[in-house]
């Protein structure tokens, strides 16, 4: 391994993200700051201009301009990333409709932050939800190293000619993005050789030009549609063989789903993202006192691994699905996905958490796990809520 | 795992020093984390940055809430902020301070080991007007690690920007507070 990685530094998740962007080596980065996905562009930048790599950086007035030109420079046959956050992943979600329904892979790094009102900086998972259904893949990392990892395999991805949609891959804001924590890079030429270099079928620069965004009613609309969605359903396998062969190569394997001490668990805890660090801690101490306790964690989330997932689950008893995201009105989004795919025997419990940056103490998943001891609460429960609010659970 | 707490005021330097330590951690092979709390960032407001060492790789993303060794940047702050919040009973606190005094009154009050240290005195002497990196030098003496060479590299390292005037004296204020540091480990 030592010929292919560079010693370990100590790095955030959004600059050890700006190292991997400035590795790819895109053609176009259009960009528009917010926190907490600033330093990404604010490092990935300083690179551009002391001159380690050629990207045109494109400062635009929006995110929608943004998204809209990194639209165009992709589908012109350039290799094109961008970086949001929150309200500017907000105001994307117009534009990663249509990037995703004009095949435009384009590669964007998310520091996960919550949505306002009232406006807040920190970390959850509202944005990335909102993006939900726009088509694109979506995958999120569990730290640093994992938004470096992820973000070098996140282009062989997009760019597949079975897949050729969005990516996007998250890091939870301010735990991951303003983390600072030990972070290997590759070496350059690794992490282009492993990317290779940017190929669509009908780029709009290339030998054969060709038009792109036209209007399509009724008699052909739904079947663009429809291959689009299995597209993205091709993506699941991709993201498969993408990850097998980064592993081959560097010896860290990042699939779609990450069980940790699942074996022979009868109680499990699901989520995303950066508590799963927390999760697997706590997970080990109760290992430790004769409990049989697990976790899984995701990070391909669109689309969903619904079968990995359940294999994961293998014979455990009881769940809790823990959402970084609410969907008012109905259950959140994690738990709704996996109700709706699973057909095991596991009894499955809702659990919203660390909304807005709340913090989640490894007691606050002590508590779930005590909880999954007990008969269940039906509903939806809201970890670390204070005061007179925990009895607003449902 | 050592949780450090830094407390300091915007523009002190609590962030840097929360980064300079654990780099000079990751050069004794361990595993580190560094993270500044998040608020309304102002120039002087009090601010928290905390840094996390362990042999083991660290996993957890959770805030700092029982820190082992509290290191406070600024005088003022020990009667504007409950700085010894959590700190472990037994953990150790250093502070700057304008007269050593001030430490033996917070010490009345707090059953672990307290080090006054007069850093901004020690940083004017070395030429450099912030007193993180004097603490720096300082908590590497009295805690005993990471050694004075690696946090010196360290130091270097997250500088790298500034001038190498700047870098010296930094440099210089560091070894001053390693010194304080070490009589603080002899009496202690």
């Amino acid at each position: 391994m030592a010929k292919t990685m560079l010693g370990v530094e100590v790095l955030t998740g959004g600059e050890a993200t700006a190292h991997a962007m400035r590795q790819i080596r895109p053609d176009v980065v259009p960009v528009y700051p917010i926190t907490p996905q600033t330093p990404i562009i604010q490092t990935f930048s300083r690179f551009v201009a002391d001159g380690k790599v050629d990207t045109v950086l494109l400062q635009v007035e929006s995110e929608h301009s943004a998204m809209s030109a990194a639209v165009g420079a992709a589908l012109a046959g350039g290799r094109t990333m961008t970086a949001t956050a929150s309200q500017g992943l907000a105001l994307m979600v117009e534009i990663i409709y249509i990037a995703a329904g004009l095949r435009a892979p384009i590669v964007m790094a998310v520091g996960n932050r919550a949505l306002s009102a009232p406006i807040n900086i920190h970390g959850d998972h509202s944005d990335g939800m909102l993006a939900r259904d726009s088509g694109a893949v979506q995958i999120f990392a569990e730290n640093a190293q994992e938004a470096y990892d992820l973000m070098v395999m996140a282009p062989r991805v997009a760019e597949h000619p079975a897949v050729l949609l969005p990516v996007l891959v998250g890091q939870d804001g301010f735990s991951v993005t303003h983390s600072a924590e030990n972070v290997a890079l590759l070496r350059d030429e690794e992490v282009q050789d492993f990317v290779g270099p940017y190929e669509i079928p009908y780029p709009l620069l290339g030998e054969r030009p060709s038009s792109q965004g036209l209007f399509a009613m009724p008699d052909a609309y739904y079947e663009i549609k429809v291959r689009q969605v299995q597209a993205l359903e091709a993506a699941e396998q991709v993201f498969a063989d993408v990850a097998r062969a980064y592993a081959l190569r560097f010896g860290r394997h990042l699939g779609a789903i990450d069980a940790y001490r699942m074996e022979d668990a009868e109680r499990a805890i699901v989520l995303i993202g950066s508590t799963a660090g927390t999760a697997k801690d706590v997970v080990d101490e109760l290992r430790e006192r004769g409990e049989k306790v697990g976790l899984v964690v995701l990070r391909l989330f669109r689309p969903f691994p619904h079968k990995a997932l359940a294999d994961a689950l293998g014979g455990v008893q009881r769940v809790a699905v823990l959402d970084r995201a609410a969907a008012p009105g109905s259950f959140p989004p994690l738990f709704a996905d996996i109700r709706a795919g699973y057909s095991g025997s596991a009894e499955l419990r809702s659990y919203v958490y660390g909304l807005g940056g709340r913090d989640t103490a490894p007691q606050d998943i002590e508590k779930v796990f005590a909880e999954l001891q007990r008969p269940a609460h039906g509903g939806i429960r809201y970890l670390g809520l204070t005061g007179e609010d925990q009895h607003g659970e449902s | 795992m050592i949780e450090v707490r830094w407390h300091g005021r915007g523009g002190q330097g609590a962030k840097t020093a929360s980064h300079v330590l654990a780099v000079a951690y990751l050069k004794e092979d361990k595993s580190v984390q560094a993270f500044p709390e998040y608020g309304p960032e102002r120039s002087g407001a009090p601010m928290l940055a905390y840094t996390r060492v362990d042999d083991r790789p660290i996993r957890r993303h959770c805030a700092v809430t029982r820190p082992d060794i509290v290191v406070v940047l600024d005088p003022s702050l020990t009667r504007e902020v409950p700085v010894t919040s959590g700190l472990r009973q037994d953990g150790m606190l250093l502070l700057n301070v304008a007269d050593p005094g001030e430490a033996e009154e917070v010490a009345k009050s707090y059953p672990g080991q307290v080090l006054g240290v007069k850093a901004d005195h020690l940083a004017k002497e070395a030429g450099t007007r912030f007193p993180n990196v004097v603490l720096l030098g300082a908590y590497a003496g009295w805690v005993g690690t990471p050694s004075l060479e690696h946090m010196a590299e360290a130091l270097v390292e997250v500088m790298g920007h500034l001038p190498a005037k700047a870098k010296d004296a930094s440099v210089r204020a560091m070894a001053a507070g390693y010194a304080a540091g070490e009589r603080g480990r002899a009496d202690g």
